[in-house]
């Protein structure tokens, strides 16, 4: 019996030719290739052409392009200030996330009641758009309406009031607490699911072993969730050094105050699509602005990804 | 078992910790709100309370000075339009990609999956000057094609895993009863899909519907923008008016927070899902 259906299978699928599959393939590859790599790829050869508004190539430049954005006034000091507030960004960001969103998760998976609401509730912000988000949050820290302020003052911290958003120290890190706010129901979604991935009988030996719970967390959490890190940690990397619309909402696209928040986001954006009265630099830098951009995210990445090893991780999340 | 013996202490201090986590998740989003419900007065005399007299001013003079039916419309049409072909396309080539062996079939897969971690954002110069060239720039097909193209691997990686777990057998009996290929997909294959569709389509509702940046880049005219560019616009237009500017910021929110509301669970199961999804 086994044997015929063998037999059947294999003469059906040898006599057949089997037009379907370019055929079931082919939308899908022509619309991901002509509107996602070709762009990326067109991106990368107009940075060695000059270019300015959004006319064709004009003439080809080599590495022109790059050598004003590493050496010359004002490219190199726009560029290595964003570069350098991304970093900060990005590391504030991550390591709120990350620590925060990594306890929260473990009291969230505590056995109590409603702990299934708060890991609903925890998400609820994801779902807004960032640019909302932004404009919210603006509005909460504007120094006369704003409640942030008036939260302080009640809580007798009034001496802290500063402008949070006028002033280039605190500009930046508090921006990063927002967007953090913001997607730490991603973390927090994350380790819940990493946490549900543990082998309960695992927990149950370590609680009649005496473990208590700051040992279950050091010894079975924290080594059974590092992968976990390494994908919420690459989430926020891949969004951060593209982040824009929060600039967008919160300080302009020049990065106010004087460029203290301006990502690479910002940057790309201001130089490219932007007149040159307003910052705008000719499409050929801002091409090979991104094209910067691309290798920091795609390094970065691969770079995450031996560091952590996705495979075991996603043998572990079985998706 | 031994947990529920935990001491009365550290559960209340679970309970409090969420308690205040639940208060800054909830606060900014009410007072956006009720904010949006009170008379421009009030809203300095009693900035942070429930209002004492509710009103839809904000609401209406936001409908009287632009057209947010239109900027509604094309958000819907923009949602509703990519995320039906990113389902299409990508099980499609998911089906052919888990069920078959040819020539190449290793490399499209990871030609597919490499999106993932590429944000299509840094090829805006060329997407853009493609949209020109066909003639798309200043229209929503534009922003249409654009989604469909970010979605492709994200379905690709998740439907391609769901459908390989799909027994043989079901269609092996199928061919017994002399059943082509393309009717396998589309009579075994695509039922048993369903709530793996679900998860991509949640998935990609998100980000599609509060997409800012591609409005942005390639939308000019007013019947052309979506509720995010229209958002920010508005916004800038009317900073000092802060009922309507509150209006304005309800108003994009509100289809994503009753839809997550009423598919809370889905939009969890989905992203869990997804956990390797670089957006």
């Amino acid at each position: 019996m086994v044997g015929d259906r063998k037999k059947l299978m294999s003469s059906i699928n040898k006599k057949k030719i089997r037009y379907f599959i370019p055929l079931f393939l082919a939308s899908g590859i022509i619309i991901y290739t002509i509107f996602m790599v070709v762009p990326i790829l067109n991106s990368m050869f107009l940075s060695f052409y000059t270019g300015e508004g959004m006319s064709t190539p004009t003439e080809f430049v080599g590495f022109r392009n790059y050598i004003r954005l590493f050496t010359q006034f004002p490219f190199k000091d726009r560029f290595i200030n964003a570069f350098w507030n991304n970093v900060k960004f990005f590391l504030i960001v991550t390591l709120i996330q990350n620590v925060v969103g990594f306890f929260m998760a473990v009291l969230i998976s505590r056995k109590f009641w409603g702990n299934k609401i708060f890991r609903r509730i925890s998400f609820l912000p994801v779902t807004l758009s960032v640019l909302v988000v932004g404009f919210l949050f603006s509005l909460m820290l504007n120094p006369v309406w704003g409640i942030f302020d008036k939260i302080l003052e009640f809580l007798r911290l009034g001496f802290l009031i500063r402008p949070w958003l006028g002033s280039t120290t605190t500009a930046l890190p508090v921006i990063a607490i927002v967007i953090s706010w913001q997607w730490m129901g991603e973390a927090i979604l994350f380790y819940m699911a990493g946490i549900d991935g543990i082998d309960e009988e695992v927990l149950e030996a370590a609680k009649i072993d005496g473990a208590g719970p700051l040992a279950e967390i050091r010894y079975i959490l924290f080594p059974s969730l590092l992968p976990v890190i390494g994908i919420v940690t690459i989430l926020i990397f891949i969004g951060d050094f593209t982040q824009f619309d929060i600039i967008y909402a919160m300080a302009t696209t020049r990065g106010n105050p004087t460029y203290s928040t301006d990502l690479f986001g910002s940057l790309f954006y201001r130089v490219t699509f932007q007149s040159a009265e307003r910052g705008g630099w000719g499409m050929g830098m801002g091409a090979a602005v991104a094209t910067i951009m691309f290798l920091i995210v795609f390094i970065g990445v691969i770079f995450w990804l031996y560091i952590f090893r996705m495979k075991g991780l996603k043998d572990k999340e079985g998706a | 078992m031994a947990r529920t013996k935990k001491p009365l202490l550290t559960k209340s201090l679970i309970y409090i910790i969420l308690s205040i986590y639940a208060v800054t998740i909830f606060y900014p989003i009410f007072l956006m709100l009720i904010t949006s419900l009170k008379e421009n007065k009030e809203i300095f005399t009693n900035p942070y309370g429930l209002p004492h007299v509710f009103t839809l001013d904000g609401y209406i003079k936001l409908l009287k000075i632009s057209n947010y039916g239109i900027y509604f419309r094309n958000s819907i049409i923009v949602t509703v339009t990519s995320i039906f072909f990113i389902l299409v396309i990508s099980s499609l080539a998911s089906f052919v990609i888990a069920k078959y062996r040819f020539f190449g079939k290793r490399f499209i897969y990871f030609y597919f999956i490499a999106g993932l971690i590429v944000p299509i954002k840094l090829g805006t110069i060329g997407i853009l000057q493609t949209m020109i060239k066909l003639h798309l720039f200043d229209n929503i097909t534009s922003l249409i094609i654009i989604y469909i193209a970010m979605g492709i691997p994200f379905g690709v990686f998740i439907l391609t895993d769901f459908i390989r777990l799909i027994p043989e057998e079901l269609s092996n009996s199928a061919r017994i009863d002399g059943c082509s290929e393309p009717r396998i997909f589309y009579k075994i294959i695509v039922p048993l899909l369903q709530p793996a569709l679900a998860a991509v389509a949640i998935v990609n509702f998100i980000p599609i519907w509060n997409d800012f940046w591609f409005p942005l880049i390639l939308i000019r005219s007013d019947s052309m923008k979506t509720v995010p560019l229209a958002t920010a616009l508005l916004y800038g237009q009317y900073e000092t008016n802060f009922g309507l500017i509150f209006a304005v910021l309800s108003m994009a929110s509100l289809p994503v927070i009753i839809f997550y509301l009423i598919l809370s669970r889905q939009f969890i199961k989905g992203l869990t899902a997804g956990a390797f999804k670089g957006e």
